[in-house]
This record gives structure tokens, C-alpha cells and sequence, in this order.
């Protein structure tokens, strides 16, 4: 077994996933035999290879290159909040997360 | 009669039928098909009756169309489309209404095209037969007991079944060019940072890609050729020339060389299938091409690598969904517990399952024996696809290894139905551009692309290959 309960349990924490007790059952056994499968890499000996961390090369990232870092006109700040759930212009509302003292 | 690019603008030109007409004539066969097909979400008609009356005013004024003056496009629903609702086939996303446009969006309406509305697909992109969908499977057009491919479903679907002339998809592993192959219409991914993602929300960064799917090759160049090229907004667009494509497919193919993997022809391949994607390969040799034997050896660990990559980057850019900003939220007795219950009821089983196999191969302790080796085996891959372009201009495969399947047929079995991903995650990986050009028929019905690719920015190839191969009738095979 490559993967258990406890490992899902703990990956979903990670990820602020609820899952149910059948997720959590049906996704260890299917993600189990994904990393069985996976495994087979561990045939190529890639002691001396650099992982590839970006498709562009170097001669095609050359032009990929950041945009000036300028101030431009947006103005969509109040359509970017009526697409939250719970706004209150210009912020955006979540619950408590400070407990004040003597609460 | 199908539509093309080139026959709207005449139709439009000669006033033989209005841009509004045109429009009005879409809708009404959406209305008519939609229910059954499920292909489209959501239709944009203010929008897209807006658009048509400019180009009416132009026709009016006798001046000439722009370069998709008036066409109707359809567009994959984890593409940002300002004021329509962009759900991405996800419940967590179920009433979003982006704020702007993606640029490949912006840059078609630019270019005179109409945005007829959103098609379904695969939650997140995520999946190879649309089944993912919080809204539903599409249906395959050819045979409604069929899968019509994923994640792209839907963009297929409407081009194949009439609903739009063309439509952009989003391909990660294979997303554009599987459900062209499987509905039987040519579709393309260009490469990595030929198309701007801005706007494209996001599954897994280095790999996403947008593209074309429509009726034929040269349209599908026509809209690559819209979309294509820098955009400030996106720091990994490249500013590689655009060559003009619609001009480069006419070149001839005469002399070109194909690359035959024999990695890509071992087991596993459906024998219909085979026979014609075999058949393919002697039509190009009939236009002057010649075949080279090549040797893609790392093809083999192409899955693993990829749904390592894949679902590492899925699991970091999912993380926005913490229904604060946009989205679902429900309600829990804290900050986590919201973000947790949020999350929990508005991702899909197939979203669900990557986030936790990505958040697992980046954890402490195995990032090293999976994210790492993964990205290695990447390199690999890579370094399989440059090596064979110093000996060919392009590589020949099945987009595909089976026909489009019934619905429900893999759905319990998802390392099944990642498996059969095995011809186009390749391409993803290394960032090459690959089109999926219809390659005769199985059954009697069911459509077989075969795929061509071609090396980093050399689109113009393989749209060549591709647009010859259907002149001489590759579709009938």
C-alpha cells in the first residue's frame, strides 16, 4: 500500500478539504493504484538529470521577459466585489479569525 | 451545410444574410439541439447580437470584414468572459461573472468574431471525457451514447454538431486535440507561450494551454493566427513572430519529413484505430512526405510524470477557491472550518481527487520521490521531442488510442481513463504545438484524428501537413 488512510486524512488538512468517510475510503484506494502506477518511474535513473521547472528555454524566455511595472487604469474593483459572497465595500468580509480578549 | 469562416464573410459580403440574421439562425439551432447535446452552459445573445450589429453597420458603410468579421465562436467555459457566467463545469464557480475578458476573447472579438455563449466541459479541464462536468455530460454529436472527449467537450461538440463555426478549447493533457479526434474536427494546441493565458483560469500553469477547434485546417489557422502572439498580461507569452498561418498552409509538403515513433504504435492502440491512422501515414507519403523511423524512448513514463505535474499545480492554483473573493462559500464554525465545508461541497469527485493526489506528491517527505523525479522524467521527454526534430519537421501519431466510448464506460475507473491520455500528454509535457486532424472513420461512424507534431513555435509545419493531409481527403479514409 502506497498511500494511508492517515496520509489522505492528513493531505486534505493540508488542502482544507472536508471530505466524508466514503471520499476519504474511495479516493485512498484509487489515488493507491495512480501511485503504484506512478512508481514505474523510479525505472529511469535520473540522478543526473535537471528537472524541467519551466517549458520556455532560456533563448525563448529571453522575450518572455516581465511587463514594465506601471500603474495602469483598471477600475473594476467594484465588480471584482459583487462576485464575492459576503462583501462589504471595499472589503471583503470572512469570520472572526482574532478572538478579542475576555470573549 | 457545414460552416466555414470563408463562407460566412461571403454570405455576409454578397447579403445574402445579415450578421443579426446569422446570429438569430445559431441561437435558434442551439435552442433546437442544446437539450440533448448539453454543449452549450450559457448563451451571451446581448453580447453577441451587439457584435453583429457592428459588423452589419461595416457591411452597411462598404467597408471590408475584419479577419473573422461576423463569425460565430463558442468558448470553453474555463476561459474569463466579462458579464457571462464562467463556471468552469464547477459548482464552486456557479454564478462567477467575470470582470474582464481573457485576452484570446478580447483579441477574436477584435478580429470581428461573434461570442455566441460558454460550452460545457470537464470540471476545471479536468478530465478526458467531459463526464466531469457539474452540469452534465455533453454528447457526442456523432452518436449520443458517446462520449464527445474532454475536457473540451463541449467546444467540440458545438463545431461538430453545427453550433458554432469555430470555438477555442483549452488543452493540459490532451483537452483540445482528444475531443476533436473523438467528434471528427480538426483541433489545435499551439505552443507553450504562443497563446496569452491571461484570462484562462487556471488548472495547472505549465501546461494550459488555449486553441482553436473548427471545420477545417485553414480555420483553425485563421483563429491560431487571432489569438497568437505577445500580451503584456501574460509574462510566458513569447514574442516569437506570428507567421501568417492561413498562407503557410498552402505551402507545399513535398520533401517534408514525418517521424514514426514506434514507442507511440506498441500495445494498447484499438486495431481500427491503427489500420487507419496506418493509412494516414501512407496518404502522407502519396503527398511526397517522407516517413522517418524514430525512437521517442521515455513515451512510456509520459502518464506518470504528467499526473504528477498536473495535479501538483492543480492542487496550488485550486487553492483560491475559499469562497472569500468569488464563488461558493458555506458557512463552517470558523475561517478553516469555511474555507473546508466550501471546498468540500463545491469541488466534483475527479477535482477533489487531484487536489489531494497534488497536495500528497508536494508534501514534506515525498516531494523529492514524486514532484521532483517528475519533473525530471519531464526533462526526459523533452529532450526526446528536440532530439527527434534535428531529424524531422514533424511526428506522426494517434491523438487518440480508442474511438469515443459510450458515457459511463470509465468513469469508475480513473487511472483507466488517465491511461488513455498516452498520445497527447507527451506533447503537453515537452511544450511543442500538436493538431489532431480527422483520420477516416471505426464502425462506420466514429471518427479517428490522427496528430501531428511539431517543434516549439513551429506551428506552421504541422498546419501545412494537417491542411494537405485533409485536402486529399484524410477524413475519409
Amino acid at each position: 500500500m502506497k498511500i494511508s488512510r492517515e496520509e489522505v486524512v492528513r493531505v486534505a488538512e493540508l488542502a482544507y478539504l472536508e471530505l466524508s468517510e466514503t471520499e476519504l475510503e474511495t479516493y485512498r484506494a484509487q489515488i493507491d493504484e495512480i501511485l503504484e502506477y506512478i512508481g514505474k518511474l523510479n525505472e529511469l535513473d535520473t540522478a543526473h538529470v535537471e528537472p524541467m521547472a519551466q517549458v520556455l528555454t532560456d533563448d525563448q524566455t529571453a522575450d518572455a521577459t516581465l511587463r514594465e511595472d506601471t500603474v495602469v487604469p483598471c477600475g473594476i474593483a467594484t465588480e471584482v466585489l459583487k462576485q464575492a459572497p459576503d462583501p462589504e465595500p471595499p472589503f471583503f468580509r470572512v469570520p472572526k479569525v482574532i478572538e478579542r480578549s475576555g470573549e | 451545410m457545414t460552416w466555414t469562416i470563408e463562407n460566412v464573410k461571403e454570405g455576409l459580403t454578397a447579403k445574402k444574410i445579415s450578421a443579426r440574421e446569422l446570429v438569430a439562425d445559431f441561437y435558434e439551432r442551439i435552442e433546437a439541439r442544446n437539450a440533448e447535446l448539453n454543449a452549450y452552459l450559457a448563451l451571451a445573445p446581448e453580447r453577441a447580437y451587439a457584435q453583429a450589429d457592428k459588423i452589419d453597420a461595416l457591411l452597411a458603410a462598404g467597408k471590408p470584414l475584419p479577419a473573422l468579421g461576423g463569425v460565430p465562436v463558442a468558448i470553453k467555459d474555463v476561459i474569463s468572459t466579462r458579464g457571462t457566467v464562467s463556471t468552469c463545469g464547477s459548482k464552486i464557480l456557479q454564478n462567477y461573472v467575470p470582470p474582464y475578458d481573457a485576452t484570446a476573447v478580447a483579441r477574436l472579438e477584435e478580429a470581428g468574431a461573434i461570442i455566441l455563449g460558454k460550452t460545457n466541459c470537464d470540471e476545471f479541464a479536468m478530465g478526458s471525457s467531459n463526464e466531469n462536468s457539474a452540469y452534465g455530460p455533453v454528447k457526442n454529436p456523432i452518436a449520443l451514447d458517446r462520449v464527445p472527449g474532454g475536457s473540451s467537450g463541449g467546444s467540440a461538440a458545438v463545431v461538430a454538431a453545427g453550433l458554432a463555426v469555430a470555438s477555442l478549447g483549452t488543452d493540459t493533457g490532451g483537452s483540445i486535440r482528444q475531443p476533436g479526434a473523438l467528434c471528427g474536427i480538426p483541433a489545435m494546441m499551439g505552443s507553450y507561450g504562443r497563446v496569452s493565458r491571461y484570462g484562462l483560469i487556471a488548472f495547472a500553469s505549465s501546461l494550459d494551454r488555449i486553441g482553436p477547434l473548427a471545420n477545417s485546417v485553414k480555420d483553425v489557422a485563421a483563429v491560431l493566427q487571432t489569438i497568437a502572439g505577445r500580451d503584456s498580461n501574460d509574462s510566458t507569452s513569447t514574442t516569437a513572430p506570428v507567421p501568417v498561418y492561413t498562407e503557410e498552409i498552402t505551402k507545399p509538403v513535398k520533401g517534408m519529413r514525418i517521424g514514426i515513433p514506434r514507442d507511440y504504435f506498441a500495445e494498447g492502440m484499438d486495431s481500427g484505430v491503427r489500420d487507419k491512422v496506418e493509412k494516414g501515414i501512407e496518404l502522407l507519403k502519396k503527398l511526397g512526405c517522407q516517413p522517418v523511423d524514430i525512437r521517442m524512448p521515455h513515451t512510456d513514463y509520459a502518464i506518470a510524470a504528467y499526473y504528477i505535474i498536473a495535479t501538483a499545480e492543480a492542487s496550488s492554483n485550486l487553492a483560491r477557491y475559499d469562497g472569500v473573493r468569488f464563488g461558493l462559500r458555506v458557512e463552517g464554525d470558523s475561517l478553516i472550518g469555511m474555507y473546508r465545508k466550501t471546498r468540500g461541497a463545491g469541488f466534483g469527485a475527479e477535482v477533489k481527487r487531484r487536489i489531494v493526489l497534488g497536495t500528497y506528491v508536494l508534501s514534506a517527505g515525498y516531494y523529492d520521490a514524486y514532484y521532483l523525479k517528475g519533473q525530471k522524467v519531464r526533462a526526459l521527454i523533452a529532450r526526446d521531442f528536440r532530439e527527434a526534430f534535428q531529424r524531422v519537421d514533424a511526428i506522426v501519431t494517434p491523438t487518440s488510442p480508442i474511438p469515443a466510448f459510450k458515457l459511463g464506460e470509465k468513469t469508475d475507473d480513473p487511472l483507466q481513463m488517465y491511461l488513455a491520455d498516452i498520445y497527447t500528454v507527451t506533447g503537453s509535457l515537452a511544450g511543442v504545438p500538436g493538431i489532431s486532424v480527422p483520420c477516416g472513420k471505426v464502425c462506420g461512424t466514429l471518427p479517428v484524428g490522427l496528430q501531428l507534431f511539431g517543434p516549439a513555435f513551429g506551428e506552421s509545419a504541422i498546419l501545412r501537413l494537417a491542411h494537405a493531409f485533409e485536402q486529399a481527403g484524410g477524413a475519409e479514409l
